[in-house]
């Protein structure tokens, strides 16, 4: 009576616009990045030129400066999100009067488009309008201006990310934290050991599989950070936050050069997965094969 | 377990809250400041209030237009993607079909790839490949209605599946017992079951649309586009009118504060994209 015909017919929607909107792009700019082509150019074909792009790129000093400092931003936004999120996690797990309240709060700026966030920040920091320069002027004496100063904006960019992700830590740590079983750490307190030995030789194994989780899923958001950097500095000043998406966004469309665009991306889509694949076989997979 | 300091969460989260809400906050005092008063000593206390950038936005026809725009193309989109993911989601749990998991797994795939990536094939795609005569989706509502699907199917299959996964199978059998299509059970059985994984899916895939920029920002140019690239718009064209950014910004912000606050409880498992639950 399950009709396997009745099955495919309900499934092929969804296989048709995935298709269309997600393996075709994929082939197709594959395709488009072994050919040089740019319709506004001289020579607007599009001309077969083997793997010239990928030759370029690999020593374009653009592409390999955006993509070291992206690397820079997610390593010190990911690892401060973790650490910030544990602690708020633990603090979340004991009782005290509003925690509902405070919880709620915290959660806020998940909802945020990442657009949104972007104009907040730019709101808050910009020399002039920001509540945030003219403080650090006035109390310390620092002039904090994102528009001209590199570490400025770069660190600016990684707060931000912090603010906005941190929650997303918090939450799914927490939901690891309240699923852990009570004996091992009872036990642990009879035997006398100490708060970072139960942190260091109970908590963290037992909640390894969540932490990884949730650094895979942060990893990869960091990766693909656009909108926000785009509309706070804008990549700049110079490239100094021009993260590996904000310049994908500001290397093709501006200079209409396709075929190396199209090479760029699919480069980064390879590296994406190469950084992915790594975590899951190297972190996660041994783990799950274990217990 | 007794803590000595029982009010020292309290002060503690309280000031977690307030560098929570800060900047929201100064959102709010930028968007109802006079334009004299932008460039004076910043002042985190709020003296008057100045209505006219949410008029201005308001009464701007390009910006209602983006506003309408964005309602349709989101609505569109959540529609669309939670009523296939539901077909999607019965057909992969109550058929026996062949690599069914492959299937799934390459459903999800699609989401994991940076959306920066997809920019130039898709904006390739849409103007010189998807067309029919004079028939084109580049810079249509409904293109962006489907370009939307390769984010939101994939998470609207994934979250509605543990749903109607859990929906007993006995319920079916009792059904087909009595002589009913498969249309009937999934109309009259799964779906009345599945209504609040359903709503969930809906809201959330709504939020995600409606705060979608990048695409927006690369694929239209005047029929399609949202009120996030409004947004962009304010800063580059017109010298930053910052009153106006601010107010847009509230409003973009305000529809996903009120879903939020309706669904707050399964945000999470959403947004973690299940990966949590193991």
């Amino acid at each position: 009576m399950h009709s396997q015909k009745l099955g495919w017919l309900l499934l092929s929607p969804t296989i048709v616009i995935l298709g269309l909107f997600g393996i075709f792009p994929f082939i197709y700019v594959l395709w488009v990045s072994f050919h040089s082509w740019n319709p506004f150019a001289a020579n607007p074909g599009m001309i077969f030129n083997w793997a010239e792009n990928y030759r370029r790129l690999v020593f374009d000093p653009q592409f390999l400066a955006s993509l070291g400092i992206t690397l820079t931003f997610v390593f010190f936004a990911v690892v401060s999100e973790l650490v910030l999120g544990y602690i708020l996690a633990q603090a979340l797990l004991k009782d005290f009067p509003g925690k509902a309240v405070f919880r709620t709060i915290h959660t806020l700026p998940l909802i945020m488009a990442p657009i949104i966030v972007g104009s907040v920040w730019k709101l808050m920091t910009t020399p002039s309008i920001g509540i945030i320069p003219y403080l650090l002027r006035s109390w310390f004496g620092y002039d904090l201006n994102i528009g001209q100063s590199a570490v400025a904006a770069f660190t600016v960019t990684v707060i931000m990310d912090i603010w906005h992700w941190t929650p997303l830590v918090t939450l799914s740590l927490i939901a690891a934290l309240v699923s852990l079983p009570s004996d091992p750490f009872e036990q642990a307190q009879i035997d006398g050991a100490g708060k970072s030995q139960i942190f260091w030789h109970i908590t963290l194994p037992l909640i390894r599989p969540a932490m990884l989780a949730t650094v895979f899923i942060r990893l990869m958001d960091a990766l693909r950070t656009v909108d926000e950097v785009l509309m706070l500095t804008g990549g700049g000043p110079g490239s100094s936050t021009r993260y590996i998406g904000v310049h994908i966004f500001k290397e093709v469309f501006p200079k209409t050069n396709y075929g190396y665009g199209s090479a760029i991306s699919v480069i980064v889509l390879y590296l994406t997965i190469v950084v992915c694949w790594l975590l899951y076989v190297g972190l996660i997979a041994p783990r799950v094969k274990r217990g | 377990m007794k803590t000595r300091f029982p009010w020292l969460p309290v002060v503690l989260w309280t000031l977690i809250s307030l560098a929570t809400l800060f900047p929201i906050y100064w959102l709010f005092v930028i968007s109802v400041k006079q334009p004299f008063d932008l460039f004076s000593t910043p002042d985190v206390i709020l003296r008057s209030f100045f209505w006219k950038n949410y008029q201005d936005v308001l009464t701007n026809p390009t910006l209602r237009g983006y506003m309408l725009n964005s309602m349709i193309i989101s609505s569109g989109n959540a529609l669309l993607v939670t009523t296939l993911g539901f077909l999607a989601c019965y057909a992969l749990t109550r058929f026996d079909l062949a690599g069914k998991e492959s299937i799934f797994f390459w459903t999800i795939t699609n989401r994991m790839a940076p959306p920066a990536v997809f920019l130039l094939p898709l904006f390739l795609l849409l103007t010189q490949v998807y067309r029919i005569g004079d028939f084109s989706l580049a810079d249509s509502k409904l293109g962006m209605i489907l370009v939307y699907c390769s984010f939101n199917l994939p998470f609207a299959i994934w979250t509605l599946r543990p749903t109607v996964e859990g929906i007993p199978k006995e319920l079916d059998e009792a059904a087909y017992m009595d002589g009913a299509s498969p249309w009937t059970v999934l109309y009259d059985i799964i779906f009345p079951l599945a209504r609040p994984g359903l709503a969930v899916t809906l809201i959330l895939t709504w939020v995600f649309a409606w705060n979608e920029y990048l695409l927006a920002a690369t694929l239209t140019n005047f029929h399609a586009r949202t009120l996030t690239t409004g947004l962009s718009e304010y800063v580059t064209t017109t010298g930053t009118a910052w009153g106006i950014m601010a107010a847009i910004s509230m409003l973009t912000l305000v529809p996903a504060l009120i879903v939020f606050s309706v669904v707050q409880r399964h945000i999470v498992a959403g947004l973690t994209f299940g990966a949590v639950k193991g």
